[in-house]
């Protein structure tokens, strides 16, 4: 109510203001056609404006001033202006120039080419203005239809001289409460016309306000952080913060979730439940989530032009209610990264993917891979820039972060911005290799624990009494490997038996023989010193029995077999029947088995110790 | 175990059986690469470990799996936020917090009225990880906390059972207390709560003190100290330690095992663990003046007297005076005991039992004197049923362990067999403290599987290795015979066991069976989101807990206070960061009470309480539309129990009609009027939750409701949840008195 009443005390004063002055204190331009189209069918107001200039003085001129009733100014959110023929966005700044009362906000855009005298030229103005539909009543309860009101001039506001000029607002189809009435006014269907106006002297302006309902959602983003992580590994991950809220007209009253559920038209018109937003295509991994867990209530859908993802906060927003939420996706590198001149650039669009939201402070963070160098921005409107680190898993120096911000921001600044910077591919392999070396120090020190001697006192007796143990364990195992290397000698011998039976060819059998003489006999030197130590060794002592009687069956079959070999190996070269021979070592044979076993089961025995 | 040695058995066998040929040569090479038995068995066991430490983790990922990694239950949130406080603010400022959004207007000493060790546990978890830069979200750390430990107490139960039977036995019990579902109830992920450590905590501190028992080390009995300085800091169960090892202490004594290792053991772990344990701000002076902690203090007079008198009868040589002197030593020491007890009783210096002792060792000391602790559903007396749903076989195999400890009864033995009836006791009291028990049970049950198994298989192998012998040697030999004869003396030895063994696998296999079913259907929900199946068999879910939390949390000024009944306190505080009149910390009952009396007086009464409270808003939570049985209409008798207890006017018979508890056109009218009903049911009489029901029908109670024309004066409808589940209410500010 307040702000309202403020916005007509304005409206007052800047008309005084300009009966006061009334004096073309511009240049002699003349605009010879002025249409102005006002969509208000979201939460704001985007105006788009086609002027055409004419120099109709003597002077060649370069400039152009647009100017804006204050309190629309204050609301600008996005002006571009563009001309046709030659197609070109021109440069716009705010400019202050003298003489202008401070009720008005002028801009001056800078001409393509000097109009000289005659010239024309015509400008296409787009300008979105946020916050200037005003909720009317300010509180509603939950039953009430969403008014807002929209405070306009009928005329353009110029410096210049209008030849012509007409308005057309285009209103929601919905209820439209009240109009200002002027001449050449026209309602037609949900389109509201003022004029054509002919022949208006610079600085005309009459004040028109239209109260209308407004469906739409008035989702603000009271700020936004958009975080978008490059990863050369071939993802980037955006992760956005929205802090929402509802800036139509506030809930008084109750909220009855009965009657939102069982009237939710009439009973909820003005909350929304939903939003929307359009994510490039092939994102993935999409969550949705809050400072409290995961929010089940979303719903994606996906083709190769877009993905869309409609996201239901965890309750209705009714006015003035508020809510903050993260979604974070994917995006494959490949769309997104690009190479020119020997530097890599993202190129990737700067605003909210949500549908008719406006963000009063939008903060984007691009963090770049680590060991990035020479970093810089083109955006296509000013921002401000500053720089930051931040620290990721794996990270030691820290990744460079672009921080861009920007305040109020529309649909319309949804443009692409560069970010160009340089990096190795060497730099890639750095973490891999840190966890790498990481495994690998880990193990080294298992390794060296384990291997490594690290008691206090070398002289106690425990201690000793352990390294004599740990000795008496060792030669353990060398006899074992030395009685399994007989054993296998053994096998060779029996083996050389069978190819004996095969092939008859006693020769080889006896050059195996030989060969195994000698190797057992090797061994048997071998096992000597052994078994001395473990026979003086004292904490081996109810060990060595054990030992002595394996060494001793070993020789035992040793005897056997060799007796066994020499016998048929006889037997073959006295040329005697298989089954004589089998008989004659027969008993010989159980007698091995027999050994054999014994062997087996000692080795076992020791191998438990 | 039986199968750690199989493969070099089954080796061996192949070297003798197979009859000799080409392929010999090629095993012989394959066998020098071999490990020795030894090795193998090392190995074996390490693996066997690695494997158990993995699945006590992962079994307990359920409820990440199917819902989403957070924080579980109640206590948890409050445990959470403040882990939170702790990494963001540093340790001395949670040490010295003053929480002033709980508890209003009183507040809480945060810092002096917790247990810190699972908070500094997580946090310096969380802090290690950020050191080795792995940057994760504390919320991460607090959900894995409790299956962390779980696998570490695993590790543990290995070498408790080791330590008291053998390495068999431990690897058995290591398995089962990974999947036994009365630990598992206490440890899925996102359970954080005290009780995920403190297990570990509890079971380390046992097995460092048997430990330091069985060798007399100090190093040992230093390490129990400070384990049980880390129970201490985790847990309130901390006392069953302080009085369980004094009585075993006493036991052994009684039975003459007292021996200069239990002299070393109790003394260092006594003496350090208390000074130690007071350094916790929570217990503080409490370990020597309190009734609980008394017991310890006199086993540990007692052990001085003991070696005194052991020193007396070393020194003199004459038994007849030594009896004498014996005589008077113990009289006199009674005596000074009993008067040291009986005055610092008496000048307040000891103070007495508390309330919740005395329900642990009294099952129903609680429903007659403190309606708070009773009103608590994890406080009830256990049910046979849980039992057999949290043990399964456990609870046959416990008496079968229980045998075989006593038949091998040693000072570790000894220990176990306390523990374990001792904790039984306590859990037969209590559901809650099923967990303190099912370490022992595990144990108790492993000695028994690795006892019946290593006895079945020794029978069997030697078996195996005649009957070899005997086909190797062939028919001729008489030695084989004889030995094969000898095996027939005893007919289906041999198949008996093998019968056994099937039987003893087959009903492991069903307890693993059980432990999965159980552990994913019961005991993995996170009970703030709610799950339900659709007409379809799809999955509902119901969110509305944090639902209301969020809106609360958003929409609310910051400095609201809430009005709930004590169990969505640490909720709100939590996820709505907003200040609340009482929560789950029931230190204070009057203002419990209080809240209890609000709720249970009319509109009127209820909004005079409310305003001396400076309550913004009141959460009630109601299960109507859904079916959702524990809300706050079920829970109401026991506000009106507690109401009732402080402010007599209050009386439970006005909300009863004939002892019923109904809601219904039936109940009693103070029950129709009362707030609760009022804030539950308001405008729930024109809303169809049924088709075929007539309106405002009831369905967690199945029936239509009593007071369908419900008028609010004092406070709005704030918010509703979309099923109902959270309703929020406005206090209004009063009316202009013009």
């Amino acid at each position: 109510m307040k702000q309202s009443s403020v916005v007509v005390v304005d409206l007052l004063l800047l008309l005084l203001t300009i009966a006061v002055i009334a004096t073309p204190a511009f240049s002699d331009l003349v605009l010879s056609k002025v249409e102005r189209r006002i969509d208000v069918t979201s939460q704001f107001a985007r105006v788009t404006k086609s002027l055409k200039v004419v120099n109709p003085g003597s002077e060649s001129i370069s400039e152009f001033m647009l100017t804006f009733p204050k309190f629309l100014g204050n609301n600008l959110a996005y002006l571009s202006v563009k001309t046709k023929r030659p197609l070109a966005n021109l440069s716009v700044k705010k400019a202050d120039p003298k003489g202008i009362p401070d009720s008005i906000s002028v801009y001056s855009v800078a001409l393509p080419k000097t109009l000289s005298k005659g010239d024309s030229l015509t400008l296409e103005v787009v300008a979105t203005f946020t916050n200037v539909l005003q909720p009317f009543p300010e509180k509603i309860t939950q039953g009430e239809i969403h008014l807002v009101m929209l405070q306009e001039s009928a005329q353009y506001l110029s410096p210049y001289t209008v030849e012509s000029q007409s308005l057309s607002i285009k209103l929601p189809n919905a209820r439209i409460e009240s109009y200002s009435k002027l001449e050449n006014t026209k309602l037609q269907g949900s389109e509201l016309k003022y004029g054509p106006y002919k022949n208006l002297p610079p600085f005309s302006y009459s004040p028109i306000v239209v109260h209308f309902e407004s469906k739409a959602a008035f989702a603000v983003a009271e700020k936004l952080v958009r975080e978008i992580e490059v990863s050369h590994w071939g993802n980037v991950q955006v992760t956005e913060h929205y802090n929402v809220v509802h800036r139509g007209a506030q809930l008084k009253g109750e909220f009855s979730r009965l009657d939102f559920q069982a009237r939710p038209n009439p009973r909820g018109a003005s909350a929304f439940r939903h939003l929307l937003a359009r994510l490039p295509p092939r994102a993935h991994s999409i969550y949705y989530r809050d400072d409290i867990g995961n929010i089940s209530t979303s719903e994606m859908q996906s083709d190769s032009k877009k993905t869309e993802l409609l996201i239901e906060p965890r309750f209705p927003l009714f006015g003035g209610w508020k809510t903050f939420f993260t979604i974070g996706y994917g995006l494959p590198l490949s769309d997104f990264l690009f190479a020119s001149e020997g530097k890599r650039f993202v190129n990737i669009s700067f605003g909210s993917p949500m549908i008719d939201l406006v963000t009063e402070k939008l903060i984007v963070q691009v963090v770049l891979p680590e060991g990035s160098k020479d970093i810089s921005v083109t955006t296509p409107f000013a921002v401000k820039q500053s720089r930051e680190i931040k620290y990721s898993h794996l990270d030691i120096a820290g990744r460079p972060v672009v921080v861009l911000e920007k305040d109020n921001v529309v649909p319309d600044h949804n443009q692409h911005i560069q970010v160009y910077y340089k990096f190795s591919n060497i730099n890639l392999l750095s973490e891999p290799l840190m966890l790498i070396s990481g495994f690998f120090v880990l193990f080294i020190t298992c390794i060296i624990y384990t291997r490594a001697d690290f008691s206090i006192s070398k002289s106690s007796p425990t201690y000793l009494a352990k390294l004599q143990w740990d000795e008496v364990l060792a030669t353990l195992q060398e006899v074992q490997s030395i009685i399994q290397k007989c054993l296998a000698a053994h096998d060779k011998l029996e083996a050389s038996l069978r190819d004996l039976s095969r092939t008859g060819d006693f020769q080889t059998c006896k050059a195996a023989r030989k060969s195994t003489d000698s190797l057992l006999k090797d061994l048997s030197k071998e096992l000597k010193p052994l078994l001395g130590f473990l026979q003086s060794s004292p904490s081996a002592s109810h060990i060595s029995p054990k030992v002595e009687e394996l060494v001793v069956k070993e020789k035992e079959l040793q005897e056997k077999l060799m007796a066994k070999h020499t016998t048929v190996v006889e037997g073959y070269e006295k040329k005697s029947s298989g089954r004589d021979i089998e008989n004659r070592i027969a008993s010989q044979q159980q007698k091995i088995i027999a050994l054999r076993q014994e062997i087996e089961d000692l080795l076992e025995f020791i191998d438990e110790i | 175990m039986g199968g750690k040695s199989e493969p070099a058995k089954s080796e061996s066998m192949a070297t003798t059986t197979t009859s000799p040929d080409l392929i010999n040569s090629s095993f012989f090479s394959f066998k020098s690469l071999k490990l020795k038995t030894k090795q193998q068995e090392l190995l074996l066991r390490i693996a066997i470990l690695g494997l158990v430490y993995i699945l006590a983790f992962i079994a307990r990922l359920f409820s990440v799996l199917r819902y989403e990694s957070m924080i579980h239950e109640f206590d948890p949130y409050f445990n959470y936020r403040t882990t939170l406080f702790l990494t963001e603010k540093g340790f001395y400022e949670f040490w010295n917090w003053f929480d002033s959004e709980s508890w209003y207007p009183l507040g809480r000493i945060i810092g002096g009225t917790l247990y810190p060790g699972l908070m500094v546990t997580a946090a310096l978890i969380y802090w290690a990880l950020r050191f080795l830069r792995f940057f994760v979200h504390i919320r991460e750390v607090c959900v894995l906390t409790a299956p962390f430990f779980a696998s570490n107490t695993t590790l543990v139960a290995y070498f408790f059972g080791k330590e008291i039977w053998d390495t068999g036995a431990g690897l058995v019990a290591a398995v089962l207390i990974a999947i036994c579902p009365g630990y598992i109830s206490r440890s899925v992920a996102g359970s954080y709560d005290n009780e995920a450590v403190a297990i570990f905590a509890l079971l380390l501190t046992f097995y460092l003190f048997v430990k330091a028992v069985n060798t007399g080390s100090l190093a040992w009995a230093l390490g129990s100290a400070f384990g049980y300085f880390y129970m201490v800091s985790a847990w309130g169960g901390y006392v069953f330690i302080i009085n369980l090892v004094p009585l075993y202490v006493l036991v052994l004594l009684i039975t003459g095992r007292y021996s200069m290792r239990l002299y070393i053991a109790y003394n260092c772990m006594y003496i350090l663990g208390m000074l130690l344990a007071m350094q916790i701000r929570f217990v503080g002076f409490q370990h020597v003046q309190s009734g609980e902690h008394m017991g310890a203090m006199g086993v540990f007079l007692l052990m001085q007297v003991f070696y005194f008198l052991d020193w007396v009868k070393y020194q003199l040589n004459d038994t007849k005076l030594f009896q004498t002197f014996l005589r008077i030593t113990v009289t006199s020491a009674i005596l000074v005991g009993g008067i040291a007890l009986g005055v610092g009783t008496a000048s307040g210096y000891i103070s007495p039992w508390t309330g919740r002792f005395y329900s642990l060792l009294d099952p129903t000391y609680a429903k007659d004197h403190i309606p708070i602790i009773a009103s608590v559903s994890e406080h009830q007396p256990t049910a046979w049923s849980s039992f057999m749903f949290d043990y399964h076989i456990l609870l046959f195999l416990f008496p079968a362990g229980l045998y075989f400890c006593f038949k091998r009864l040693s000072d570790a033995t000894i220990f176990i067999v306390m523990y374990g009836l001792t904790s039984l006791y306590f859990a037969g009291v209590m559901v809650r403290l099923i967990l303190v028990a099912t370490p022992a049970v595990c144990l108790i049950s492993a000695i028994a599987v690795s006892a019946t198994v290593k006895n079945l298989t020794s029978l069997l192998r030697t078996k195996q290795k005649v009957s070899q012998t005997g086909s190797t040697k062939g028919a001729g030999s008489s030695k084989a015979s004889s030995k094969v004869t000898l095996d027939q003396s005893q007919p289906f030895q041999k198949n008996g066991a093998i019968a056994l063994l099937v039987g003893v696998f087959y009903l492991l296999s069903r307890y693993a069976i059980h432990c999965t079913w159980v552990t994913s259907e019961a005991y993995s929900s996170p009970s703030i989101v709610l799950a339900a199946r659709g007409a379809h068999g799809n999955r509902i879910l119901f969110d509305d807990y944090r639902e209301a939390y969020y809106w609360l949390r958003q929409n609310t000024p910051t400095d609201a206070k809430i009005m709930s009944w004590w169990d969505y306190g640490y909720q709100i505080t939590a996820m709505g960061n907003r200040t609340v009149i009482v929560d789950n910390n029931t230190w204070n009952n009057t203002h419990i009470a209080t809240v209890g009396r609000a709720m249970s007086s009319n509109e009127d009464e209820a909004y005079e309480i409310m305003r001396s409270l400076d309550v913004n808003y009141v959460l009630v939570v109601f299960g109507g539309v859904t079916g959702y049985s524990s809300d706050d209409i079920n829970k109401f008798l026991w506000m009106v129990r507690i109401g009732g207890g402080v402010f007599p006017v209050i009386k439970e018979p006005d909300y009863l009609v004939n002892g019923e508890f109904r809601v219904d056109k039936g109940a009693s009218p103070k029950m129709l009027n009362c707030l609760m009903y009022k804030l539950c049911y308001y405008r729930f009489g024109e809303l169809t939750t049924e088709y075929g029901k007539p309106p405002g029908y009831d369905r967690a109670r199945g029936g239509e409701i009593g007071n369908k024309d419900i008028k609010l004066e004092h406070l709005e409808e704030a918010y509703t949840t979309s099923n109902w589940i959270v309703r929020i209410y406005r206090v209004k500010p009063p009316t202009n008195r013009l």
